[in-house]
């Protein structure tokens, strides 16, 4: 299998060149036959990486140790389960999966796209069939070939890191790679665009379910790599501006701006080099993300193994935004607006600076990240830029972000009046000032805190006056139930009602990670029976009491577990368990460091989060750090309201033309025109 | 399934721990006794003292930069990695420091003389580093200024444009507008 899976790689770059080559030439002679050949292309790349990634699954689950990659990520005694996952945690074999999953979205783009928008298809399926080649080319050359051989085949394997064999690890690194490589099709889109030179709103449209898809899976990928991190690193946090993490939340930043200004483009003919300039940015934030994760150019606790494949990324990088930036300034003449703003006070501009405050944060976030080596670059100095120098930065610009999601949906399209900007703001306003109030009066003194929960319920009020002003409107007009008005509102309206439950997601995560400010944690050494107390910031008193530390093997582990039980105000609450595990492979052999397996308790108020630092001595005597997080189970949440919402955006559909018409800002134009 | 070699070695260590002779090794403190096998636990970890759990030791800590390679500072890094080699000897330090008397800022200067700046886990706010400070800032205040002067300056030049632009609005539409107006609507319908 493996010799197929070589052989596969070869027959991918051919034709991944092949298929950019045709539909170059295709769309620009205008030749039919090579524009077919161009697609035919698309779809063998497509199955040939797949077969190459079928062949690599193969050799994981028959544990053929002879092939590098499965000696270095699998062993035999792994769960199947995290078997499955081995196939991305290297760098070879996330390559792969990378080249494989572009070829799936490169494919089904040749077939979703609707008729009108076919004249992009042969410089899209030419755009993703060279970015696809470019990863098989770093298989094959840059010493990166999952499917090479070792000169002797080990009894066993070493298995997968004891951190990557969790839950999280299976489910987010996919998740944050179908963001980044499904960036590549409105990149591929847009370039098409700039090449044919069709540059109205057309290719937009085109894109409109890619963008929202490539947000969704990076949002899911970016809460899910949160998780994990806090369920299984054992640091007590979910959060740590590391390079890797800084490198996800990029492209988010940046897409999550588009999103924002290609209404502007939509509705008003506006921001069209904005909207190019951004979707570019974004996908070579995309490529820069992986170059920072394999290149070592940072040290980051999530990279891969440093390795000359870097230098290949840094070229595929300077080159592309060489070349995209070079047609987009040839056609910046034909990228005019069709119309210009009509008043600072109006939706327009709201998202403009919107726009400017996410890639504003985008901007300070690469700055940090890249700080290190401008540095020593500038002054010969190396600097940390830890997780104080970033919050330092990143939270009053993330605050005036937080207030600015709140105003744009109280500002009308074109301008507001005075009277509209009275009778939008009150309820809002009044909200987030009693907010503070309250705040305040019970004592909260953090800056930070206050002012994030005074604007969360700012801009909470803001989408609960939507949703109730768009219920009452239906029920007084259609004379439906309050619930059923409230379902057609948002089914009728997906994009801007599953707009505004998406800033409800992010109004939780805020003032979730708000609650972090108030964490509280104990170390203590404890003999069985003996207990350790700790206040939390609600007030209550939480007793933990030792029981005691058992030992026993585990499929692929051997596990040492500290037992704990609870009590808080001397009421029990439960028992938690945390653990020592030492990886080892099917003949004992432990094959990484003792890692850390932490003990939580969540409820809606607060987290206990209970970790085993060790034992005294080889004795039941454990060292144990007890925390107390408030609000985790926000973040958790935030982010699946913050994913329901992209979903409902979405979703196919979205009510009748007329519907879609006056969401587009069409309907009164159109009654004047035909009045006339 | 345990072969019967293994069977009856369990047996033999039950049997065993049983036994009068196996000292607990903790006296007087329950029934707290040696770990089966100690190895699987980790290294073994000294017992807290008062200060770990001293706020304004962990307050230093958390400036300081870990320098076993980890990127965590040293109170993340001493309270999460537990096989780290250095960060134990860091946290010695310090509270050796403050044991002498040294104030916070003694000791991160303490430390920042020995290792060099990129000990501080955040960069002193002076020289090159305010670029990292202050320039998102800079840049986006600048451009919101330059934003608001532009707009205000758009809004201005378009203003008498609208005006005139109303009065025709209620005159009928051309051939060419209506067919430009439909197709727009088709697109979006579509």
């Amino acid at each position: 299998m493996t010799l197929l899976g070589g052989l596969a790689l070869w027959v991918a770059c051919l034709l991944g060149v092949w298929g950019a080559l045709t539909g170059l030439l295709g769309a620009a002679r205008g030749r039919a036959d090579l524009i077919a050949s161009s697609r035919h292309a698309v779809f063998a790349l497509c199955g040939t990486l797949l077969v190459a990634v079928l062949a690599l699954q193969v050799a994981l689950f028959r544990h053929d140790f002879n092939v590098e990659y499965v000696a270095a990520y699998s062993s035999r005694n792994m769960p199947t389960f995290y078997t499955w996952s081995a196939l991305y945690a290297g760098q070879k074999g996330s390559l792969l999966f990378w080249a494989a999953v572009l070829s799936v979205f490169a494919a089904i783009a040749q077939v979703v796209t609707a008729p009108r928008h076919r004249i992009y298809l042969p410089y899209v399926g030419a755009v993703t069939s060279i970015v696809a080649t470019f990863f098989v080319v770093v298989m094959l050359f840059g010493g990166a070939n999952p499917f090479e051989r070792l000169p002797y085949t080990p009894l066993d394997g070493r298995g997968l890191n004891p951190q990557l064999q969790n839950p999280g690890m299976v489910f987010h690194p996919p998740m944050l790679y179908l963001g980044y490589i499904s960036i590549t099709i409105p990149f591929a889109f847009a370039m098409a665009a700039l090449l044919s030179r069709r540059l109205d709103v057309d290719w937009l449209v085109a894109i409109r379910k890619w963008t929202l898809l490539s947000w969704l899976f990076l949002s899911v990928g970016i809460c899910l790599g949160m998780w994990w991190a806090y369920v299984e690193l054992g640091w007590g946090g979910y959060w740590a501006w590391d390079p890797v993490e800084n490198a996800s939340f990029l492209p988010w930043l940046t897409m999550t701006a588009f999103l924002h200004s290609v209404m502007v483009q939509e509705k008003r003919g506006m921001l069209k080099k904005w909207n190019l300039l951004l979707i570019i940015g974004s996908w070579l934030l995309s490529i820069f993300g992986t170059f920072l994760t394999r290149s070592g150019v940072i040290s980051s606790v999530h990279s891969f193994t440093q390795s000359n494949i870097g230098y290949f990324f840094l070229g595929f990088l300077v080159i592309s935004a060489t070349l995209s930036f070079w047609l987009y300034s040839r056609r910046l003449p034909e990228l005019t607006a069709e119309s210009t703003l009509e008043s600072i006070v109006s939706r327009e501009a709201s998202f403009l600076f919107n726009n400017l405050l996410l890639v504003g944060i985008a901007f300070s976030v690469l700055l940090g990240t890249l700080f290190p080596i401008l540095s020593e670059l500038v002054t010969g100095t190396k600097v940390t830029m830890g997780p104080p120098a970033f919050n330092r930065v990143n939270i009053p610009l993330g605050l005036a972000l937080l207030l600015l999601t709140g105003i744009g949906p109280l500002i009308a399209w074109r301008r507001s009046s005075l009277p509209n900007l009275r009778r939008q703001f009150a309820v809002p306003v009044t909200s987030g000032v009693l907010a503070l109030l309250i705040l305040l009066v019970a004592g909260m003194r953090d800056p930070s805190p206050i002012v994030a929960i005074g604007l969360g319920a700012f801009v909470s009020a803001t989408v609960v006056q939507e949703f109730v002003r768009g219920v009452a409107a239906r029920h007084r007009q259609y004379s439906e139930g309050w619930w059923l008005a409230f379902g057609r509102l948002i089914a009728r309206n997906r994009r801007r009602y599953g707009g505004y439950i998406v800033h409800l997601g992010i109004v939780i995560l805020f003032i979730a990670f708000a609650g972090m400010a108030f964490k509280t944690e104990t170390e203590a050494t404890l003999r069985p029976g003996e207990s350790a107390t700790l206040k939390s910031p609600y007030g209550w008193t939480y007793t933990f009491t030792h029981l005691g530390v058992s030992q026993y093997d585990a499929l692929n582990r051997q596990v040492t577990a500290a037992t704990v039980d609870v009590t808080r105000d001397g009421r029990r609450v439960g028992r938690l368990t945390t653990e020592k595990r030492q990886h080892v492979d099917s003949r004992g052999q432990p094959t990484f460091q003792p890692s850390t397996e932490v003990g939580i308790r969540s409820d809606l108020r607060e987290d206990l989060y209970i970790v085993l630092a060790g034992v005294v001595n080889g004795t039941e005597q454990a060292v144990y750090r007890f925390t107390i997080n408030p609000l985790v189970w926000w973040v958790w949440y935030g982010g699946l309201i913050v994913a329901l919402g992209g979903l409902i955006v979405m979703w196919p559909g979205g009510g009748a033309p007329a519907v879609r018409r006056a969401q587009a800002g069409y309907a009164v134009k159109l009654v004047a025109k035909d009045a006339g | 399934m345990p072969d019967r070699r293994e069977f009856l070695l369990s047996g033999l260590a039950v049997v065993l721990a049983g036994h009068p002779g196996i000292q607990d090794s903790l006296p007087d403190a329950g029934p707290a006794g040696k770990l089966w096998d100690p190895a699987r636990a980790g290294p073994s970890i000294p017992p807290t003292t008062a200060g770990d759990n001293d706020a304004a030791i962990q307050a230093i800590e958390k400036r300081l930069k870990c320098t076993c390679g980890c990127g965590l500072d040293v109170y993340t890094c001493r309270t999460t990695d537990f096989t780290c080699p250095v960060s134990p000897g860091l946290h010695r330090k310090v509270m050796a420091m403050a044991g002498a008397g040294m104030s916070a800022e003694q000791i991160v200067a303490d430390f920042v003389r020995e290792n060099g700046v990129a000990m501080l886990m955040a960069p002193p706010a002076r020289g090159f580093n305010l670029t990292a400070y202050l320039l998102p800032g800079i840049a986006i205040l600048g451009t919101g200024a330059a934003l608001v002067f532009a707009i205000l300056r758009w809004t201005r030049r378009n203003r008498p444009a609208d005006a005139t632009a109303v009065a025709p609005s209620a005159a009928p539409a051309t051939a060419a507008e209506l067919d430009q107006l439909r197709s727009e609507l088709e697109r979006i319908d579509a």
